[in-house]
């Protein structure tokens, strides 16, 4: 089966400005793709090219197996739903969401019909006589998705719709729109710049800067097996920490040194990853980086480590710590006795260890 | 409707009023400009001459009047109006009960014809029955106010209607701007203990820059354009006395028949207005565009 | 309004601040009276018979209340030739200035909404040049307009007058419909156009409902202009189709005659009348009309 939606080596410029580079990817009906990156590394303006609202300078599009990059947005079968949620803001809430049908000509039956269906769904159908100026940004935001659904597309499009709610609406906004999501079986693409967002809704994931794709994978691959320091640093919550070492090969596998403050350095022994070069920048989660006691598997290596800072943070603490220069973040159980000034025996679980390449930032293994 | 149509129409939409832009309005002036080149008298000529007619005008005793004239009703107009204005808007600062009413009085005058203002003016300053007559009524019988007819001081009567109607104006501009600077600037600086007409003279009003800006563009605008005013209030009389560019031209154009002075008397006009303008607007547009 | 009432260390007596304050009220009283005599000259003039005008006191109210000037200056008063008033030239700015102010909203609208919504290139440069064209003064298209009008054969006409008064307010109403629609955000075109609207839909349906505030602004601005105007009304009428402001500057210039002072008066305030009218009853759009080109934001 076609994939729903194939971007084949797009470019955009903007005058002389090239804001997207070489983007390929494609998803499958019922995927939920997320484009997160930093602000202005070019998640939103793919979404608008995707749209049809802005037009591509170089590259093809093609949506529901149909070569659509010079078709008007009304023609591609989407639709899309927006940051600030873009409510017509003189229409009652029912004719926002039958704007669309209108002027497409579709007969009142059938417009009244879909329009009581999705206000079920969504639970606004107390809000059908009111105007957008009256309502809670929630239920805006519902109203904005009612607007998206009655459409039926091929293709769901979201441009940070949950970037105007406040921390605990986002929550549950995300909820959901992942619970939807798996009702409907829709074909979505969401853009954020939030990580977490990012992890908890997409089956897939595309990570920007500057208007390239640095990786596209599952979360758990993003997660685990970043493909280069960018994308190892932006996903992730507490961010991954990364460690210049020095490695050399010894009988048993790599050697790993790490360098520690008031003290020689780190030596752990890796097994699995040999054929390094010799400087590396070794990325281990704060989640890697245990009591000793809790250590899991047998890919761990102990070692001692001068704690700067703790901080309790309800379930875990966080340990901070200077390794190899730089600050390391360790997640300790809320019981641990680890305190500021004292040395504490960690466990890394080198299994779930990335290495990267220091100066091009690529991953090695 | 066909995918070109649709994707041009903002363009088609703007097509007619930018042709018409191009043509009355810079078309016009290329024309004016051109003809102000000529030897033109009752009828337009249009062979190039020579500089032929800005000598003319820099050798008119009438035209040079008209220029003093601008330089010192500009001038006064635009300062007189500026400080009043901010005395006034400084004054309905104060947290006035009925500030509302006092200013849509201020502020009126801004809504009559200038002709009107003029024609008003013109009788409140008649010399028998105006003012003087009034004031020698009440006693002071060698009371003289006859700046209408007197030729050295007439355009400053000019000043005295102009001002009259536009302070109102700048006072609503000041207005707006004292009040849009940030509370907690003006918090601080109480706390620190500075009494309040130093807030105003150290923070308030320097903050307020570009609207001083704006609301001498503005002003400046007007003072160029100030015809209806004169033809009313002094006819450009006594004599020439109250000429300023706007009358000369309209004279050479339409009773003088001498299209070629009218054309360059015009044009010195825009390029005063030019010198002034056009900076203002390139900053403006600059941050403006987004 | 700027928070005076925050005491500062340095507190003034009672009494210091009940003198300023005071002082404060005279001040204002005393500017108001400034910018009221004229008007008050202006009906007391006009109420009052010539030979108590003669009498020479000028701010005294009328002994004998008489609106004798006023009917002559409705119907009777001489604008050169013709004795008819001011009433038929009353009637031709109404003529001039109604169609008038409805095409160049309408156009301007529609140029604000391209602007402010449609980015192309050249949209920024027209812009640009209409601007500017605001701020020429109008004598250095005076010449070749005359000309270009009497090509048309519309010169002299009430037509021709309102022709112009459209060019040349087309500036000011496109600057005050882009200015309102750059602050609608661009997102609620995007949505109207996935949802399938034109260029023509999304304005009718989506900006105009939403434009009523600049539209009476743009109205306002603009009737009082077109009413006031009196260099194009003097430049481009004839006997028949001149403007109020144009009559009532004949009559008050008139040479012919002993001068009727009450007469000049009374015409000015019927002159002056609908514009005075939309200032009291939709002043503070007026003021915002005012200072929307001219205020950053």
């Amino acid at each position: 089966m076609s994939p729903i939606l194939e971007v084949k080596n797009l470019y955009k410029n903007y005058g002389a400005t090239e804001v997207l580079k070489d983007i390929n990817v494609s998803i499958e009906k019922g995927d939920f793709l997320v484009l997160v990156g930093p602000s202005g590394c070019g998640k939103s303006t793919l979404l608008n090219c995707i749209a049809g609202l802005e037009p591509i300078t170089g590259g093809d599009m093609f949506i529901g197996g149909q070569n659509m990059t010079n078709v008007s947005p009304k023609d591609r079968d989407i639709a899309m739903v927006f940051q600030s949620y873009a409510l017509y803001p003189t229409m009652t809430v029912a004719k926002n969401i039958t704007f669309g049908m209108k002027v497409r000509g579709i007969d009142q039956a059938t417009q009244d019909a879909k329009l009581k269906h999705v206000s079920t769904q969504l639970q606004i159908e107390p809000l059908l006589h009111r105007k957008p100026g009256q309502l809670s940004g929630g239920q805006r935001q519902r109203v904005a998705m009612g607007r998206a659904l009655v459409r039926d597309p091929k293709l769901f499009l979201f441009d940070e719709p949950l970037s105007n709610l406040d921390a605990k609406l986002r929550v549950e906004m995300r909820t959901e729109i992942k619970a939807l999501h798996q009702r409907l079986g829709a074909s979505m693409v969401y853009v954020t710049h939030d990580q977490i967002e990012a992890m908890t809704l997409a089956t897939k994931i595309v990570v920007m800067k500057g208007g390239i794709i640095q990786q596209i994978g599952t979360p758990a691959e993003i997660y685990n097996r970043p493909a280069n320091l960018f994308v190892a640093d932006f996903m992730g919550s507490p961010a991954m920490n990364l460690i210049p070492a020095k490695t050399k090969a010894n009988g048993k596998g790599m050697q790993i040194e790490i360098a520690r403050k008031d003290a020689g350095p780190i030596v752990l022994t890796d097994k699995r990853n040999t054929d390094l070069p010799e400087n590396v920048i070794i990325g281990v989660r704060p989640e890697d980086i245990v009591d000793t006691a809790l250590a899991r598997t047998d890919d761990t290596q102990q070692a001692d480590c001068l704690i700067d800072i703790v901080e309790p943070a309800g379930a875990d603490t966080f340990a901070v710590m200077q390794l190899g220069g730089k600050h390391v973040t360790a997640r300790l159980h809320a019981e641990t006795t680890a305190a500021a000034g004292t040395v504490q025996r960690l466990a890394f679980d080198l299994g779930k260890v990335s290495y990267f390449e220091p100066e091009t930032g690529l991953r090695l293994n | 409707m066909t995918r070109w149509l649709q994707d041009n129409m903002p363009k088609i939409v703007l097509a007619p009023s930018f042709i018409a832009v191009m043509v009355f309005v810079y078309g016009f002036i290329a024309w004016t400009a051109w003809v102000s080149l000529t030897r033109s008298r009752l009828m337009p000529r249009y062979e190039l001459d020579s500089f032929i007619q800005y000598e003319r005008l820099a050798d008119s005793p009438r035209f040079e009047t008209a220029m003093v004239n601008l330089a010192i009703f500009g001038t006064l107009f635009i300062v007189i109006a500026m400080v009043l204005g901010l005395l006034l808007a400084i004054l309905l600062d104060q947290k006035i009960r009925t500030e509302g009413a006092i200013r849509t009085i201020y502020l009126y005058p801004m809504a009559l014809s200038m002709i009107v203002t003029g024609t008003a003016w013109k009788w409140i300053l008649n010399p028998e029955l105006g003012i003087e007559a009034t004031v020698k009524g009440w006693g002071f019988a060698n009371f003289e106010f006859n700046w209408l007819v007197d030729p050295d001081m007439a355009i400053y009567t000019v000043v005295l209607a102009a001002v009259w109607q536009s302070s109102g104006f700048v006072m609503a501009l000041f207005l707006a701007g004292l009040r849009s600077v940030d509370e907690e600037i003006i918090k601080a600086a109480q706390v620190d203990g500075i009494p309040t007409w130093r807030v105003y003279s150290a923070i308030i009003i320097p903050s307020m820059a570009p609207i001083f800006l704006s609301a001498f563009i503005v002003l400046a605008h007007l003072a160029i354009k100030a015809f209806d005013l004169v033809i009313a209030l002094t006819g450009g009389g006594p004599g020439y006395a109250t000429d300023l560019p706007a009358t000369y031209m309209y004279a050479m154009a339409f009773s003088r028949g001498d299209i070629g002075q009218a054309a360059s008397s015009a044009m010195v006009m825009m390029l005063v207005v030019f010198t002034i303008v056009v900076p203002y607007l390139y900053s403006e547009l600059r941050t403006k565009n987004d | 309004m700027t928070d005076m009432s925050y005491a500062p260390t340095r507190t003034k007596s009672p009494t210091t601040k009940l003198v300023l304050r005071f002082i404060l009220y005279i001040l204002l009283g005393v500017f108001a009276l400034f910018y009221l005599m004229p008007l008050f000259v202006m009906i007391t003039t006009s109420l009052k018979s010539l030979d108590e005008i003669r009498t020479g006191d000028l701010v005294s109210l009328p002994r004998e209340v008489t609106f004798d000037a006023w009917r002559t200056a409705w119907s009777g008063a001489c604008t050169g030739i013709q004795c008819e008033g001011v009433r038929p030239y009353f009637l031709n700015s109404l003529l001039i200035a109604i169609p008038a102010v409805l095409i160049s909203t309408i156009i301007g609208a529609l140029n604000g909404y391209v602007v402010a919504q449609w980015k192309f290139k050249g949209a920024n440069i027209f812009f640009a040049l209409l601007l500017f064209g605001c701020f020429i003064p109008f004598q250095v298209v005076l010449l070749p307009m005359a000309i270009v009008l009497g090509k048309l054969g519309i010169s002299g006409t009430i037509p021709g007058l309102i022709f112009v008064h459209v060019i040349y307010g087309l500036g000011f109403t496109t600057l005050f419909f882009r200015n309102y629609y750059v602050s609608i955000p661009s997102e609620l075109t995007k949505a109207a156009k996935v949802d399938g609207a034109g260029f023509f839909r999304i304005f009718w349906s989506i900006f105009l409902p939403l434009s009523l505030p600049i539209i009476v602004v743009s109205v306002i601005w603009q009737f009082t202009q077109i009413w006031n105007d009196f260099l194009f009304g003097v430049s481009f009428s004839q006997a028949g189709t001149q403007p109020v402001t144009v009559a009532l500057n004949n009559i008050v210039n008139s040479t012919t005659g002993v001068k009727e002072y009450n007469v000049d008066m009374a015409a000015a305030i019927i002159a002056a009348l609908p514009t005075l009218l939309v200032y009291v009853v939709a002043g503070k759009y007026f003021i915002r009309g005012l200072t929307a080109g001219s205020v950053k934001g």
